[in-house]
C-alpha cells in the first residue's frame, strides 16, 4: 500500500463492492437525512436581530393573540445548513436533463434573475403614485409588445398569474364576448387530448363539456368536430384547444377548425402551454386564435420554482381585445396610462372585470422580457427549430425500441410514445420512469396525454447539448433492452439510488397528514427517540 | 445565442440521422400559407450587457420604496428580507426544479411545502392549510368557490372593509359564474351591520381583519351568525405579520381563512409574484383548492412526503375538480417558510409589535395635524385617516417632496365621493422616526 510521509494511505485500497455501512445518522456521505425545523428549531431562538419596540401604549382594541403560535425559530446558519440540505434531495435542470413534456424545462437565465431583482422593479409597490414608476409601465408595454408581434394578435391581458389563470381570463372574455352580443351558449368542445385544466376551467364558468376524440393519426377528427358542432349548433361558446397538441403534434386543419368554429358564432381558445414549438415559425393570430395564455414560465423560461409562480399573460384577437380585463395599459399621445377601474375607461372598452389585484407577476414580465431581448427575433426562431431538432432526434434515436403510437411522422417540441413496446416485459410506464431516476434523469411525463396508453411525452427543449441527447438516448436504449431481457428487478423497485426509494401515495391519501404535529409522548419509544 | 449549445454542425448531423433536407421539414405539418418565411418584426438577439442596459434604464425611471419614506400598504406591504432568504431560493436545485410529481427526487421542494403549510396552519389557528395560491386575492375568490360547494349554496356577503380589488375578483368571478355577490358599502372604521345581511341562503360571508382600512374587527359574532344560518365565515387579511400579534381568525371561528403572505419573504414586485395563504378545518380537506403535500413513508420505511388528494385536481378530474388551478406559488412560498423559520415565534412576535408601535407613532404625529382626522381606533400597522381636501392630489403633491404617503382610496374607488379624502396609511418596521416626521411635516405643509 502507497503511503505518504505520515503514514496516511494514499491509494484506494481494496474495495469490497456488496458492503454498504448501515450509518448511525441515517446519512450516506453526502445524501443527508435532514428533520422538520419542528423538530429541532425552538421557541426562544430567533435568527433576525430586531429592535425592541419602545414602550408604545398598544392601540388593538382588545385583539390581541393570546395563545402561543407555536412556530421555531433557526438561528441564520441553522437556517442555511436546513434549507442548503433540503435542496440537494432535488432533481433541477441545472443538474441534468429535465424531459417532462408539456412543461418544457428548458435553461434559466441568471442575467433574468439580476434583472428581477433590479430595485426600480422589486422595490416598487403596485399602489404607489403612477407618476412614480413610468419605466413599470414601459416594461409591461414593451412585453406585451413581444406578445402581440409573437403572435399577431390585437390585444393582451397581462395580469393573469399562471396558465391555468390565463385560460379563465380567456374565457371569460369569451362569455362577456357572448354576453353582450346577447347570447348565452352553454357548451365548450374540449379535444380528449386536452390538459385537464381546460375542462376545469370551463367548468368553473358553468360551461357543460362536450369531448372531441382523435383520429388515428392523433389529431382532431375534424368530422367528429363537424358533426358535434351541427348537433349543438346556437349552443356552442367555443373550442379549447391545445396546438401543437399534447401528443406533440401540430394540428394540421386547424384553419379549418377556427372556421368552423367561427361559422358556429364561437370563439377558438387555444391553450399555448405548446407556443414554444412555433415561435417565430407560425403565428396563431393567423391560425384563427381568438384567445390565448402564453406560460412565461415554460415559453419564455421563468423559472419553474418548484412548481410557481407561473404567469399567464393571455393575447386576443380584435373581437375579444375590448372585454380585456382590468388593469391594462392605454397608449396616449402623452404617454402611457394604466386602467385601473371600470370608471377610467373609455369608448369601446368593457372589461369583464379583474383577474387579481394589482397588476399580475411583475417579477415575471422582467424575466420574460429579458430572455425575449437576448434571443431577439432571429433567437426566438432558432430556439424554437432547435427544440423541434432536439425532440427528433430523439424520436429517431428510439423509434426502433419504443412505440410511436402515430407512426414515424416528425413531432414538434416533444415526442410521444405509448407503453405497447413494454408488453409482456411486467414492466409498466411507471417503472420505466422510476428506474431513469436510478441513471440520474427526472422522468418524461407519463399517463399524459390520456389518448394513449401508458403514455411518456419526452420534450428535451433547445437547452441541451448533442452530446447530451446521445446519452439520454443510448441510456433509453439501454433501459429498454434491459427490459425486453426480462430485468424487472431493475425496474420493479426503482429508484434504489434516489433519496428516497417509491413512495406510498395511497397511505398518504387515505389518511392524509398534512401537517407536523407534536408526537405524543407515550408513543416515543427509546430507539425512535434517538 | 448565449443559450443554445448545438452549432451548425449538429444542426446538420442531426438532421441528416432524422433524414430531412431542412429544418423547415420537420415544421411541414404547419399549413404553408400560414407560416412564417422571415423573421418576426422585432429586434434581434443582444448581449448580455446590452440586456441589462436597457432594463436598467426602465427600472432607473421608477422611484423604489428603500430610497424614500414609504407609507403605502394597502395589500402590499414594504419589509425587511433578510440576504439568506434570497440567497437561498436562488440554489438551483430550489429554482430549476419543476412541481414535485416524483417525490423520490423532489424530498427538497416537499419538505418545505409540508414545513409551510404546518406555518401557515399555526399562524392562523386553523387544522389544515394547502401549499398556497396565487396570491391573496385570487385565494379568497377560491374560497368563496370551495364555500358554495360545502354549503350547496350561492350567495356570498362580502364586508365593506374587504380590499376592493379583491371584491372585484370575488364579483367578476362569482358573475360569470352565475353565482350571487352582496356587497356592502365601503366601511372604514369597522362599524357596517354586516350580521342582517346573513340568512339561511348565505354560503358565505367574507370579512376582512385587519381591514383594507386597517380596523381590527372582532370575528367572533359574524362566525356565531353566520354557523347559526349554516353559513361560512371566510376570514380574510391582507397584512399576515399581523398574526404575530393580533387574535388568529381560527380561534374566532373562521371556517376558510385567506390571507396575502407576500410580507414574510417577498419583496413589493410592482404587485406579483406574491404568495396566497389557505387554510381551512380538517372536514372541509377534500373540498379545498390547490395542492396539499401530505407525510408517508417509502418502500424502506423512511419518512417521506408527496403531493396527496390530488383526486380534488384538474390533472386527475378535469371538469369535477374543486378548481382549475394548476400552479402554486412555489418559490415565493419558499420565500415565505425560509424567513418565518428564521423568525419563529419570538421574532414574528416582536416584528409585529414594532410594526404596531410604529404605526401608533405615526397616528400619533398625523393625528396632530389640523383637519386629519384618523378613522380606527383599533388597527395594526395600518389606518385610515380623513383629510380636508381630495387624497389623491395629496399624494401626488407629497410624492413631490419625495414622500410615498399612502393609498388614496378613491384609486380604488373612484366613483365613491364619500370617501375622495380618505388615505390609507402604513408603517412597517422599514420606516424611521425621521421618516415619519418627514412625513408629518410634509403633510402639514401640503394642507395648509
Amino acid at each position: 500500500m502507497s503511503m505518504n510521509t505520515q503514514g496516511r494511505p494514499t491509494a484506494a485500497g481494496e474495495a469490497d463492492d456488496s458492503f454498504r455501512p448501515k450509518t448511525f445518522t441515517g446519512n450516506r456521505g453526502l445524501d443527508m437525512e435532514e428533520p422538520l425545523i419542528f423538530e429541532f428549531g425552538s421557541l426562544e431562538t430567533t435568527g433576525v436581530d430586531l429592535d425592541e419596540d419602545d414602550g408604545v401604549v398598544f392601540e388593538l382594541g382588545g385583539h390581541e393573540r393570546k395563545e402561543e403560535i407555536g412556530l421555531p425559530g433557526l438561528a441564520e446558519p441553522e437556517a442555511m445548513r436546513h434549507y442548503v440540505r433540503l435542496s440537494r434531495n432535488n432533481y433541477a435542470i441545472d443538474s441534468g436533463l429535465y424531459p417532462l413534456g408539456s412543461c418544457t424545462m428548458k435553461h434559466n437565465p441568471r442575467l433574468n434573475e439580476k434583472m428581477a431583482r433590479l430595485p426600480g422593479f422589486a422595490d416598487i409597490h403596485p399602489l404607489q403614485p403612477v407618476s412614480s414608476v413610468p419605466g413599470a409601465l414601459e416594461l409591461i408595454d414593451e412585453l406585451a409588445h413581444w406578445l402581440m408581434v409573437s403572435t399577431n394578435m390585437s390585444a393582451v391581458a397581462m395580469s393573469p398569474k399562471a396558465g391555468a389563470h390565463g385560460e379563465l381570463c380567456g374565457m371569460m372574455a369569451i362569455k362577456a364576448a357572448h354576453t353582450a352580443a346577447g347570447r348565452d351558449p352553454k357548451i365548450v368542445l374540449v379535444p380528449e387530448s386536452a390538459h385537464g385544466t381546460n375542462p376545469a376551467t370551463a367548468a368553473l364558468l358553468g360551461y357543460k363539456v362536450v369531448s372531441i376524440g382523435a383520429k388515428d393519426d392523433g389529431t382532431v377528427d375534424l368530422d367528429a368536430l363537424k358533426a358535434t358542432a351541427a348537433e349543438h349548433s346556437g349552443n356552442i361558446a367555443g373550442i379549447m384547444l391545445t396546438n401543437p397538441n399534447t401528443c406533440g403534434l401540430f394540428e394540421r386543419d386547424i384553419k379549418l377548425i377556427a372556421d368552423l368554429i367561427h361559422a358556429a358564432d364561437a370563439y377558438f381558445y387555444c391553450d399555448g402551454a405548446n407556443f414554444n414549438a412555433i415561435v417565430g415559425k407560425a403565428r396563431p393570430g393567423d391560425l384563427g386564435v381568438d384567445a390565448m395564455h402564453i406560460n412565461l414560465h415554460k415559453t419564455f423560461s421563468t423559472p419553474h420554482g418548484g412548481g410557481g409562480p407561473g404567469s399567464g399573460p393571455v393575447v386576443l384577437s380584435e373581437r375579444l381585445a375590448p372585454f380585456a380585463p382590468l388593469p391594462f395599459i392605454r397608449k396616449t399621445d402623452g404617454g402611457l396610462e394604466l386602467v385601473e377601474t371600470a370608471s377610467a375607461t373609455t369608448g369601446g372598452e368593457q372589461p369583464f372585470g379583474r383577474m387579481t389585484a394589482f397588476h399580475g407577476q411583475m417579477g415575471m414580465y422582467v424575466r420574460a422580457l429579458a430572455y425575449m431581448m437576448s434571443h431577439g427575433s432571429d433567437g426566438l426562431r432558432q430556439a424554437s427549430e432547435d427544440a423541434v431538432l432536439n425532440a427528433n432526434y430523439i424520436r429517431v434515436g428510439l423509434q426502433d425500441l419504443m412505440s410511436l403510437p402515430f407512426g414515424e411522422r416528425p413531432c414538434m417540441h416533444e415526442v410521444l410514445f405509448d407503453d405497447s413496446f413494454l408488453k409482456d416485459t411486467g414492466v409498466t410506464t411507471l417503472d420505466f420512469a422510476k428506474a431513469m431516476i436510478d441513471e440520474g434523469y427526472h422522468p418524461m411525463t407519463m399517463y399524459f396525454p390520456l389518448v394513449v396508453h401508458g403514455a411518456m411525452l419526452i420534450e428535451p427543449t433547445e437547452s441541451e447539448s448533442r452530446a447530451a441527447l446521445d446519452l439520454f438516448i443510448a441510456t433509453m436504449r439501454d433501459l429498454v433492452m434491459s427490459a425486453g431481457r426480462g430485468e424487472t428487478d431493475r425496474f420493479s423497485g426503482a429508484p434504489y439510488l434516489a433519496p428516497r426509494r417509491r413512495l406510498d401515495e395511497t397511505a398518504a391519501a387515505r389518511k392524509p397528514v398534512l401537517k407536523w404535529t407534536e408526537p405524543d409522548p407515550a408513543e416515543v419509544t427509546p430507539a425512535a427517540a434517538q | 445565442m448565449r443559450y443554445l449549445p448545438l452549432n451548425d454542425t449538429d444542426r446538420n448531423d442531426m438532421l441528416a440521422r432524422i433524414g430531412v433536407g431542412s429544418i423547415d421539414d420537420l415544421f411541414a405539418d404547419i399549413p404553408e400559407n400560414v407560416r412564417l418565411n422571415g423573421l418576426l418584426d422585432l429586434p434581434k438577439r443582444a448581449s448580455e450587457m446590452e440586456v441589462e442596459r436597457r432594463l436598467s434604464t426602465m427600472a432607473a425611471k421608477n422611484t423604489s420604496a428603500g430610497t424614500v419614506p414609504f407609507f403605502v400598504g394597502a395589500g402590499a406591504y414594504k419589509h425587511h428580507v433578510p440576504a439568506t432568504v434570497d440567497h437561498l431560493i436562488q440554489r438551483s436545485e430550489f429554482l430549476t426544479s419543476y412541481t414535485p410529481y416524483q417525490p423520490e427526487i423532489t424530498q427538497g421542494t416537499l419538505q418545505y411545502l409540508f414545513e409551510f403549510q404546518t406555518q401557515v396552519a399555526r399562524l392562523t389557528a386553523m387544522d389544515v392549510a394547502n401549499a398556497s395560491m396565487y396570491d391573496g386575492s385570487t385565494g379568497t375568490g377560491e374560497a368563496v368557490l370551495m364555500a358554495h360547494r360545502v354549503t350547496r349554496r350561492k350567495k356570498a356577503v362580502l364586508s365593506g372593509g374587504l380590499h376592493p380589488q379583491y371584491r372585484a375578483v370575488v364579483e367578476g368571478l362569482s358573475n360569470m359564474a352565475g353565482d350571487e355577490v352582496v356587497s356592502l358599502p365601503a366601511d372604514p372604521s369597522g362599524t357596517e351591520d354586516i350580521l342582517s345581511r346573513i340568512d339561511d341562503e348565505t354560503s358565505c360571508v367574507v370579512v376582512q381583519s385587519p381591514s383594507f382600512y386597517g380596523q381590527l374587527i372582532d370575528l367572533k359574532p359574524i362566525a356565531e351568525k353566520a354557523h347559526a344560518h349554516k353559513a361560512l365565515l371566510i376570514a380574510v387579511f391582507t397584512e399576515v405579520v399581523s398574526l404575530g400579534l393580533i387574535e388568529p381568525p381560527g380561534t374566532q371561528g373562521a371556517d376558510i381563512v385567506v390571507g396575502e403572505g407576500q410580507s414574510i419573504g417577498n419583496g413589493l414586485n410592482f404587485g406579483g409574484p406574491y404568495v396566497g395563504l389557505f387554510a381551512t378545518r380538517q372536514k372541509y380537506i377534500r373540498q379545498m383548492p390547490g395542492r396539499l403535500c401530505g407525510e408517508t413513508v417509502d418502500a424502506e420505511g423512511k419518512r417521506g412526503f408527496v403531493l396527496t388528494l390530488s383526486t380534488r385536481e384538474q390533472h386527475i378530474r378535469r371538469d369535477k375538480a374543486t378548481s382549475n388551478i394548476c400552479t402554486n406559488s412555489g418559490l415565493c412560498c419558499l420565500a415565505f417558510t425560509i424567513h418565518m423559520s428564521l423568525l419563529g415565534q419570538a421574532g414574528l412576535t416582536k416584528l409585529a409589535r414594532i410594526n404596531h408601535a410604529n404605526a401608533v407613532k405615526l397616528k400619533t404625529l398625523l393625528a396632530g395635524i389640523p383637519g386629519v382626522e384618523v378613522l380606527n381606533a383599533a388597527y395594526f400597522n395600518e389606518f385610515t385617516i380623513s383629510l380636508p381636501k381630495p387624497a389623491d392630489d395629496v399624494v401626488e403633491r407629497l410624492a413631490e417632496r419625495g414622500i410615498l404617503a399612502g393609498l388614496p382610496v378613491s384609486r380604488l374607488e373612484p366613483d365613491n365621493r364619500d370617501i375622495a379624502n380618505l388615505l390609507v396609511v402604513a408603517s412597517t418596521e422599514v420606516n424611521t422616526d425621521e421618516d415619519r416626521a418627514a412625513f408629518a411635516d410634509a403633510l402639514k405643509e401640503v394642507l395648509a
